[in-house]
């Protein structure tokens, strides 16, 4: 029997969920959207945001676990930044970012990344220290105050990217090169240096996720897979590039992913969420597949 | 007997009509030029014909059947052939492979799994349609290389390989060469024996050397029909299309 | 051209001719790795129909290569199949989660037509997780297997020289049969379907069809590459539904060249032997198939199938 107080659980759990999965899939649909590219690695930048907060705590151990965490929260976007740039720059931009081609490489990033995680920091999965350690306590039950953050903390980001990508110069580059890659180079447009920097933006949204969930789970070399798979539900189900349906459909799934995993089991929720999805297929096929402004 | 017809068929794109409320007669045996200025609606009007653009309104009939809900290669089984406007061949396969697949196509039509041919008969009729466009020589070459109006002529000898009962042509003589044109309209001439062609041209002079009839299209609409005396005689259409 | 087709089978046919007299040569570990090679070029024979001739790029074949595996390991653990029959229950479980999969991702193409595979790959997988009652899940199944009686002769699977000859015989059936298949009317519009999609529907091939049978057929061939390695290495495991079992057919072929019929003999055989030897180095031995990916992908596109192609072309006919 499935009472309301965890009800009301399963929707927190599903509303951090929700915010995490966001800005992951955000950051998947952007860098699909401008560049054309299926980045299959992507949930290995989330992976590695969650190692860099271990690394950052086992570093300042002794320290305040937030120290540890907030230092973390400024390299991990940084770091993985730069190797998104770097796989950019030596691999994506020498192959010309043929689709197919860009899907092969980015499987081998996949495993050069996991598994150089694998050889460095081991197969462990070892937990985080949350940065703060309150309790919001309903009438039902405590509830983790550091997971009120993180949806706080993903909704800041998420605002954050939406004004980069409106607001500033580097996002209408982005859109200009969304729209006619050519026609932007022909108007004065770095489109180079505009990929560069929304592969670098795309990884950084993942790794950021990355941290943000590392305290709530447990850093693992295999923990991309998860996100990766919800990402790309997402983005089928939101539209392809589509921003606006990224967010709304990262929003759905996320809940009803959420909300299942806690009141039934969380891999169960992952394959519904899958055959939801191909009998959304069934039905309208192609259909959600349509592009549409961000 | 009328071959082909379509009721009020049109074709809308958000807000721009590309082909408005067109009914259009095709009898069998004739050879039909469409022509009508840039952005007319021709190629889209052609396409809905052959089922790569669905309507936006309006019915097309072949035979007597109502075809506009049919896909594509349906209608090419029932004998409507297309070829493009903007050449589409298999540029890595050989001409003689490009052939082939049309070839297939006839030998495969009825019923049945098919998993082997007859190698001779495949080979006869690969030879046959490549002779008509004189490509035989070129049977082993990639289609890739060949100039552009080789192409289009290995095209049409895929599109005359499918034995079609109405073949419609998008544009044949772009891109072919001054001496390749008489010979391309002897071509028609010969295939019109047994097949009801369509075909939408801007050189004029293909157009009268060979259409029974005219259809002058402008704006998504047809502005007039007749024989190539009436056409070159409209009013309407010496104004809006032939100039002076 | 009929001379050609000879000359085809005749080459294919001495290779798998090669292959049997290779047991007699080999010092005993090269025969069982031999063995798994043959296994796993089943795999990527099956892949190569999809991607190296109908032009589909699947990310998701982990999920045939395990549905043979399953229909195969599952039969004898519970239902205690022999091994012939337990082969029979893997293909057609492969063949049935095949045309389910058809029906789904063929509705989307280019590169959602990826994601969905991936994505139902992965589906798979967790549902080898969730249904541990059934399946042990990540532990997996060690099977003990009956030996396969045949005119009266008793064949143990357990037997090395066993398993290299039915490894081989699955491997010979699947090179013949896809040389045939792609010779045949059917093949030349699978290549039709890679190269121009378009003009093979106006050339009156309902193109869908095509696209779902080259990807039933691959699948299923790839259940028969499962349903064999379950059985010839007595064992079924969560990991064969892994992303890993996606992305080696697509490396093995890639390597070998895509579009050839013996190009994923030779990616398979050289990839395993790069990850068996780096493999005593280090745990992190997927690493070299990352790297691989990468200097295939930047400096290597034709695979070794196109290279020698090449090099056959420059020399004077």
């Amino acid at each position: 029997m499935i009472t309301g107080p965890a009800l009301l659980l399963a929707l927190m759990e599903g509303a951090v969920g929700a915010a995490v999965l966001a800005l992951t899939a955000l950051g998947l649909s952007l860098v699909f959207g401008v560049m054309r590219v299926i980045n299959i690695a992507h949930g290995e930048f989330v992976m590695l945001g969650a190692i860099i907060v271990w690394w950052c705590s086992a570093e300042l151990l002794g320290a305040h676990p937030a120290l540890g965490f907030l230092l973390a929260l400024v390299m991990a976007p940084v770091v993985v930044g730069l190797i998104a740039m770097a796989a950019d720059w030596l691999v994506l931009r020498r192959i010309n970012y043929d689709p197919e081609r860009t899907i092969v490489a980015t499987m081998g990033l996949l495993y050069v990344i996991q598994q150089s995680v694998l050889m460095t920091y081991g197969p462990d999965a070892r937990p985080i220290e949350p940065p703060v350690y309150f309790r919001i306590q309903l009438p039902w039950f405590g509830y983790s105050g550091y997971k009120l953050i993180v949806i706080a903390l993903a909704l800041l980001l998420l605002g954050i990217t939406w004004l980069i990508l409106s607001k500033s110069r580097i996002g209408l580059y982005m859109r200009a090169t969304r729209l006619d890659a050519e026609t932007a180079q022909a108007f004065g447009v770095p489109v180079r240096r505009v990929y560069a920097s929304v592969f670098a933006l795309g990884a950084m949204l993942a790794a950021v996720s990355g941290v943000l969930i590392a305290p709530i789970q447990q850093a693992h070399y295999l923990m991309g897979a998860d996100p990766l798979l919800l990402s790309f539900i997402v983005v089928i189900v939101g539209g392809l590039g589509n921003l606006r349906g990224t967010l709304l459909a990262a929003a759905l799934i996320g809940i009803g992913e959420g909300m299942i995993a806690v009141l039934f089991s969380p891999t169960l929720a992952k394959m519904i969420a899958t055959l939801l999805v191909a009998l959304v297929l069934i039905a309208r096929p192609g259909g959600l597949m349509r592009e549409s402004a961000p | 007997m009328t071959l082909l017809e379509t009721r009020g068929l049109s074709r809308r794109y958000g807000g721009v009509t590309a082909v408005n409320d067109v009914s259009f007669r095709l009898e069998q045996g004739e050879i039909r030029s469409i022509i009508g200025p840039n952005g007319a609606g021709k190629t889209t009007f052609v396409s809905m014909i052959c089922g790569r653009i669905p309507p936006s309104g309006g019915a097309v009939f072949f035979e007597d059947h109502d075809i506009t809900n049919m896909s594509p290669w349906k209608r090419v089984m029932r004998g409507i052939v297309y070829t493009f406007q903007i050449t589409s061949i298999y540029p890595k396969l050989t001409l003689r492979e490009n052939v082939a697949l049309a070839v297939q196509r006839r030998l495969t039509a009825k019923p049945g799994l098919h998993l082997s041919l007859s190698p001779d008969a495949l080979d006869a009729a690969i030879d046959e349609a490549l002779s008509a466009v004189g490509l035989n020589n070129e049977a082993d070459r990639l289609a890739g290389v060949l100039p552009y109006g080789h192409q289009r002529l290995l095209e049409l000898a895929m599109g005359l390989a499918l034995k079609p009962s109405l073949l419609v042509l998008d544009e044949p003589t772009q891109g072919l060469a001054p001496g390749d044109i008489q010979p391309f309209c002897d071509l028609i001439r010969r295939t019109a024996k047994t097949s009801t062609i369509l075909f939408i041209e801007h050189n004029l002079k293909v157009v009268l050397d060979l259409a029974d009839r005219i259809t002058v299209m402008d704006r998504g609409a047809i502005l007039a029909e007749g024989t190539p005396a009436e056409i070159e005689r409209h009013p309407a259409v010496q104004q809006a299309y032939l100039g002076d | 051209m009929r001379q050609a087709a000879f000359r085809s089978y005749a080459f294919h046919i001495a290779v798998i001719a090669a292959l049997f007299l290779l047991q007699y040569v080999l010092p005993a570990y090269h025969i069982g790795t031999f063995t798994r090679i043959m296994v796993y070029a089943v795999l990527a024979i099956g892949y190569n129909i999809l991607f190296g001739y109908t032009g589909l790029m699947s990310l998701g074949h982990a999920m045939f290569f395990a549905a043979g595996a399953y229909g195969a390991g599952l039969s004898v653990y519970w239902l205690g199949f022999g091994p012939i029959a337990a082969l029979l229950a893997g293909v057609a479980s492969a063949f049935v989660v095949s045309l389910l999969a058809g029906i789904v991702v063929l509705r989307v193409s280019g590169v959602a037509f990826l994601i969905v595979t991936l994505m139902l790959a992965q589906a798979a997988f967790l549902a080898t997780l969730y249904f541990n009652t059934i399946t042990l899940g990540d532990q997996g199944i060690v099977l003990s297997l009956r030996p396969i009686e045949m005119a009266g002769l008793s064949f143990a699977l357990s037997d090395p020289s066993v398993k290299y000859n039915v490894a081989l015989a699955a491997f010979a059936f699947a090179l013949l049969f896809s040389l045939w298949l792609l010779r045949s009317p059917f093949g030349r519009i699978l290549i039709a379907v890679r190269e121009n999609e378009a003009r093979t529907k106006l050339l009156g091939y309902n193109t869908f069809l095509y696209r779902f049978w080259a990807l039933v057929i691959s699948g299923t061939l790839s259940g028969l590459s499962g349903a064999l390695y379950c059985l010839l290495f007595a064992y079924v495991g969560a990991s064969f539904a892994s992303l890993q079992y996606s992305t080696l057919p697509l490396l093995y072929t890639l390597l070998g060249g895509t579009g050839v019929t013996l190009g994923p003999l030779a990616g398979t055989a050289i990839m395993y032997y790069l990850i068996d030897i780096s493999s005593s180095f280090t745990s992190s031995y997927m690493i070299i198939v990352g790297a691989a990916l990468l200097v295939i992908t930047l400096w290597f596109p034709e695979g070794i199938g196109g290279w020698v192609r090449r090099f056959l072309r420059r020399k004077p006919a």
